[in-house]
């Protein structure tokens, strides 16, 4: 693992060329990745069919498409908590066997540790990976104020609002220094305005870390003031649908670039393309 | 609750203080006199169901027992005070009152300890293990539709009369309820808490120690509330299948000797050590899950 990590292929990827970096130049690849799961019942459902991506180092990559197309699936795959049945992942040029010390995970759903107070939960990461208490304490209480939280370190999650958990999360996961961010559709869960605020403070976040990001949202507009490309997803079984560059400026004021008229013609365009999938997947929705 | 009390501050106009603190004057004196008429029903239910037994017993003696509650086969108020008092200042047949109380008290705590730590540990190690549960399921199944309390004549025979066949029989009572919760709360375990612990680095062990076992723990402690009492159930029956002490052994006594007020005083003595130690469970829980929304304090009788 060593040896990949000074792995000296890393160049600067052309952004224009939608995303075909060659795998041991990328940072993730997935390449004709497929994943059935089991149903209950059963049968085999496909959840991603011959899916192929790839992300450059300290790109940011956001995933749309519509609901059940397995843009969680993917992320799954690339953490190693799930295999792919056919295809092969790639992190850092090698094959994905296990959880990778490098990848930071932000979940969709509220995944910091209830019993926890905010100082506890931040300094897990650090203190599941062997650092003194001492050390993880210091370095918790360092990351909670550059999340905001300065003050709430001995608060527990339910005394926090639901941005104020997400910011507990998203320092719990940073902690860690990942060179890989997967983040599940981490801001769904609030209302738009505080989503706003909390894709700005990513921004910052993230430029300041340089860590790679596929970021998996249902939110158009979201997945386009945050990031470098937009990969569009089919309904499922999922596979790519087609990959947008986003050359719009940074820094970006992620609540504010959505009145740039580069913004409205690329949300056009992609929406065109997502459209019709998503009417595939209102379709079958009815008809279950 | 902080953030409730601002956001009201914060929609009041200034000019309206009083009025904001009339309103909380009135909705304080409302509380009040529910909390004073719920305690004076209480204890007005109380006074009629003691006084009704009493009166009854009295009218039974009065009528020449043709109306009324006999006192022979039912006991009454009185008397069953008559009986504590005796037992307190005198000691009962098998010695001090109070040694009989420590008695059974030892057996339902060293039964309740060893069946909650048996209950804990095999509850994890089977809620983490599929295969071992898979294994082991159809005999812990059989085992629990048991009636357990059948097994004290076994334990009589095993451990003799002293007090390790009635720790066994609380600790066979307790085991049980503690590892099927157990084994639920670990089962009932947030996939995500556990996939994001794994991404940050948990080990196996840190696994179970940060997040499945504070987790599975709301199961543990809700069922330690029906556990100590079962294991009061397992040294007194115990006691009463075959003791040379203890409050079972004061209520065997007093039923063979048609004392229907020493039985009524024995299951006194009981009902006040299953309140102590509910509380102490529920000082316990309170202390364990602080992280917890305070539900506990708003479920409590």
């Amino acid at each position: 693992m060593n040896a990949i990590m000074s792995d000296p292929a890393i160049n600067p990827p052309d952004s224009n060329s939608q995303g075909a970096v060659a795998p041991s130049a990328a940072s993730i690849a997935l390449e004709h990745v497929t994943k059935r799961f089991r149903t209950p019942k059963g049968q085999m459902y496909t959840a991603l069919r011959d899916l192929t991506l790839s992300v450059a180092p300290g790109e940011f990559c956001a995933v749309v498409g519509p609901t059940g197309c397995g843009k969680s699936t993917t992320l799954g795959l690339i953490s190693g908590l799930e295999r792919p049945n056919a295809g092969e992942v790639y992190v850092m040029g090698a094959p994905v066997t296990g959880i990778d010390p490098r990848i930071g995970y932000v979940f969709q759903t509220d995944a910091v540790f209830p019993w926890k107070n905010v100082l506890k939960n931040v300094a897990a990461g650090p203190l599941f990976r062997g650092a003194s208490r001492a050390e993880a304490y210091e370095r918790a209480r360092d990351w909670i104020a550059r999340v905001g939280l300065a003050g709430f370190e001995d608060r527990y999650p339910h005394q926090l609002s639901g941005g104020m958990r997400k910011r507990v999360a998203l320092a719990q996961t940073l902690i860690n220094e990942p060179q890989i961010l997967l983040m599940d559709e981490p801001f769904s869960a609030l209302d738009v305005q505080t989503r706003n605020l909390m894709g700005d403070e990513l921004l910052q976040l993230w430029s300041a870390s340089g860590a790679s990001v596929v970021f998996v949202t249902h939110d158009l507009e979201e997945a386009i003031a945050l990031a470098d490309k937009v990969c569009v997803i089919t309904a499922g079984p999922g596979t790519v649908k087609g990959i947008y560059p986003v050359d719009l400026p940074r820094p970006r004021n992620a609540a504010e670039i959505r009145f740039d008229p580069r913004f409205i013609t690329l949300y056009q365009t992609i929406w065109e393309d997502l459209r019709s999938e998503v009417i595939i997947s209102y379709e079958r929705a009815k008809q279950r | 609750m902080n953030v409730l009390s601002n956001a009201n501050r914060g929609l009041t106009p200034i000019n309206a203080s009083d009025e904001v603190d009339a309103e909380i004057k009135s909705h304080n004196s409302k509380v009040l006199r529910r909390r004073l008429i719920v305690n004076a029903l209480r204890l007005l239910l109380l006074v009629v169901i003691i006084g009704g037994w009493e009166l009854g017993a009295r009218l039974y003696v009065a009528t020449n027992e043709a109306f009324g509650i006999d006192p022979f086969f039912w006991g009454q108020p009185s008397g069953v005070w008559a009986q504590l008092v005796t037992w307190v200042r005198d000691g009962t047949s098998q010695g001090p009152l109070w040694e009989q109380i420590a008695v059974t008290l030892e057996e339902a705590v060293i039964g309740f300890a060893i069946g909650v730590v048996l209950g804990v540990v095999f509850g994890v190690v089977l809620g983490r293990n599929q295969f071992l549960a898979d294994v082991l399921g159809p005999y812990i199944k059989a085992a629990n539709s048991i009636p357990r309390v059948m097994l004290a004549p076994l334990f009589l025979i095993g451990f003799g009369l002293g007090m390790q066949s009635k720790v066994a029989l609380a600790v066979v009572l307790v085991f049980f309820i503690v590892f099927f919760n157990a084994f639920q709360g670990v089962r009932e375990v947030d996939r995500n808490l556990l996939a994001n612990a794994r991404i940050l680095g948990a080990s196996n062990r840190q696994l179970s120690m940060h997040v499945i076992i504070p987790s599975a723990l709301s199961w543990i402690l809700a069922s330690l509330h029906v556990s100590f009492a079962f294991a009061l159930v397992g040294a007194v029956v115990g006691e009463f299948i075959g003791g040379i002490q203890g409050v079972g052994l004061m209520v065997q006594v007093a039923g063979a000797n048609f004392n229907a007020n020493g039985v009524f005083g024995a299951i006194v003595i009981l009902a006040v050590v299953a309140l102590v130690a509910e509380t102490s469970v529920t000082w316990l829980e309170n202390r364990l899950v602080r992280w917890r929304p305070n539900q506990a304090a708003e479920a409590t009788l």
